[in-house]
């Protein structure tokens, strides 16, 4: 496929109009008003982490340290402390956070960008520390925020404007397993990779996002959720083809599940 | 307390735990590692948490984090490290977050790094430059309490003299005087009250309560760090008032420039000198009034010529500047060698004068 044959989803104007899934906000969700994308799958998983801190009452302990993409905006929509960060840095930040405020509930809200390509390192020791925290990765495999340029965890084959041709190992290698790396360090007390592109993921990714907290605020250890979100604007798919583009090609790298889970 | 003999890593460790620091974190490289080290001796007993970090990028965002959550927090290194760090200084700056970074560094070759930054943005780092370690146990709490009058992050330049010269100290908590609450640290308990803390560089605010944004914000800092220049001079003068010559140097170097002053004023040279204490803000208005009577200023630093830019900003160009300073760096990183050596330093400040005598 050369790069003129594309027809890009801002071409002409949505097939099927956006519209509002519901009317009411999420628990501590100040605002409905975002800058995300038609078709982006960030603010459902903001509102599964919003209604977990709030089914779990950590609202009143909790600290969210966030790190740079579209997803950053939830700090002016959640009512939580937040402390928003370098990119990448965010599992070193929450670090100190943690071991200054030990009773509080501190999670990490970063991309695939911050975590698997400039933040690996932090993540990764973070979770050989064993530190008490939560990370949720929420990968959609590019950069959406500077417009769609490829990532560490961009998949084989996909298109990105940084691998136009889609990506090769040959030029390009292949994507960081970052939670397949995590789940295999001692500190870690669970990993697991869920998805927000229909009702069945979403309902298991609420579930996983709930288990990561019970864990690392109960002291067992490093926690860390990747959740796959849709990102038709930097695939440059239709908007509405992103569901399907995960369950089709990123399920295939990334599959789904529990990776890792403490003994009881 | 009593004076004991106390390594100067040692005491400075002492001296931030009785200010009241409480998280300490770092990357071994030497001449830094000996306050890592006494860190990881000292802060269990005080339950406090210093951690080995795993790379200075990793360190100075750990510091980041403990002092938005309302510590008082520090780390440190020195040369290559603080350049790693300089992203996170740089960060804090804007997002109003206090600590105190430990440049312990080898030589004075981290001047320009530790007072022009290396990070993005408006900001500076106030830089306080001990003298020995007696100085340096003094500022160690100074620094701190700054830190958190600015809620800036700042940073003192020590050395391996400072960091390693044993001397005979009494560390003793100093009261800089009262200080705002920390109302603005992270404890996660305003959540769900429509008032939840936000520490961000942007200072947007949330939905229903805005921030600055960014302009207002960076400006609110920029303002800060005015008034940090205006107040926050600090400076030690020596037989300046008529003096000829005015020997400028900053940090250790100065008791060396002392004794060459003491030295060259005995054979009736009308010489004096002039040391920075704060080299950022520097203390420019009273470098000028210390060298209204020079005829020429000379800069002993061991570097090619750093500090020397802020002298000649500061006498703006009524008098002669010349650096009598020299690189001297061996594999360590530890070396001064002859450099800093009285009779050495006294040999060019001679020959700077015009008065070759070799002693």
């Amino acid at each position: 496929m050369t790069v003129d044959s594309v027809t890009l989803a801002t071409d002409t104007a949505p097939t099927r109009p956006a519209k509002k899934v519901a009317a009411a906000l999420a628990p501590l969700q100040l605002s409905g008003e975002h800058h995300l994308c038609p078709g982006c799958g960030h603010p459902v998983a903001w509102r599964l982490l919003l209604e977990v801190i709030s089914e779990l009452d950590l609202a009143q302990r909790v600290i969210g340290v966030v790190g740079h993409g579209c997803y950053t905006n939830i700090v002016q929509l959640a009512d939580i402390d937040f402390l928003q960060c370098l990119h990448g840095r965010a599992p070193a930040v929450a670090t100190g956070v943690k071991r200054v405020q030990p009773q509080a509930a501190v999670f990490t809200l970063q991309g695939d960008g911050d975590v698997a390509s400039e933040g690996l390192a932090e993540v990764l020791h973070a979770a050989a520390r064993g530190e008490r925290i939560t990370t949720i990765m929420l990968n959609n495999g590019v950069f959406g925020d500077t417009g769609g340029q490829m990532t560490a965890a961009s998949v084989v084959g996909q298109r990105t404007k940084t691998s136009l041709d889609g990506r090769t190992p040959d030029a390009h290698g292949y994507p960081v397993p970052v939670a397949e790396l995590i789940a295999s360090m001692p500190g870690v007390a669970y990993v697991a990779r869920g998805a927000v592109n229909n009702a069945g993921s979403v309902a298991k990714t609420k579930r996983y996002l709930k288990r990561a907290f019970e864990l690392s605020t109960e002291g067992a250890g490093y926690t860390f959720v990747e959740v796959l979100t849709m990102c038709p604007t930097g695939w440059f798919l239709p908007t509405a083809d992103g569901p399907d583009y995960i369950s089709d090609t990123f399920e295939t790298t990334y599959p789904l599940g529990v990776l890792k889970q403490a003994a009881e | 307390m009593t004076a004991r003999l106390l390594q100067g890593s040692d005491a400075v460790a002492q001296s931030a735990i009785a200010a009241g620091c409480r998280f300490f974190t770092g990357y071994p490289m030497l001449p830094f590692t000996d306050l890592l080290e006494s860190m990881a001796r000292r802060m269990p007993g005080v339950d406090g948490v210093c951690m080995n970090a795993e790379t200075e990028i990793e360190a100075i965002n750990m510091t980041l984090g403990a002092g938005a959550a309302g510590a008082r927090a520090a780390t440190g290194s020195c040369g290559q490290g603080i350049a790693l760090m300089q992203e996170a200084i740089a960060e804090a700056a804007l997002n109003e977050v206090p600590f105190v970074v430990f440049n312990m560094a080898r030589g004075q070759q981290d001047y320009f790094q530790a007072t022009r930054g290396g990070g993005w943005g408006d900001y500076r780092t106030l830089c306080l430059a001990p003298k020995d370690v007696i100085e340096a146990v003094e500022h160690t709490q100074l620094l701190f309490h700054l830190a958190d009058k600015y809620r800036s992050p700042v940073m003192m330049y020590g050395d391996y003299l400072i960091a390693h010269t044993y001397v005979s100290v009494d560390v003793v908590k100093r009261d800089y005087g009262p200080l705002p609450a920390k109302d603005w640290a992270l404890d996660g308990t305003a959540g769900g009250s429509g008032h939840a803390r936000q520490i961000w560089t942007w200072a947007m605010g949330t939905a229903t309560n805005p921030g600055l944004g960014p302009d207002l914000h960076w400006q609110h800092i920029a303002d800060k760090f005015e008034e940090m220049a205006r107040v926050e001079q600090r400076w030690e003068s020596n037989s300046c008032e008529d003096a000829d010559t005015v020997i400028v140097s900053f940090g250790t170097s100065g008791p060396f420039v002392d004794q060459v002053v003491e030295d060259l004023r005995a054979d009736g040279l009308r010489v004096g000198a002039f040391r920075p204490i704060t080299l950022w803000p520097f203390p420019e208005a009273a470098l000028a009034e210390a060298t209204a009577a020079a005829s020429r200023v000379l800069v002993f630093e061991v570097n090619a010529g750093q500090m020397i830019d802020d002298v000649r900003l500061s006498v703006g160009g009524r008098v002669p500047v010349a650096p009598v300073g020299r690189v001297s760096i061996d594999f360590s990183g530890m070396r001064q060698g002859e450099i800093l050596t009285v009779p050495w330093i006294r040999d060019r400040v001679r020959k700077a004068i015009g008065e070759v005598r070799v002693s």
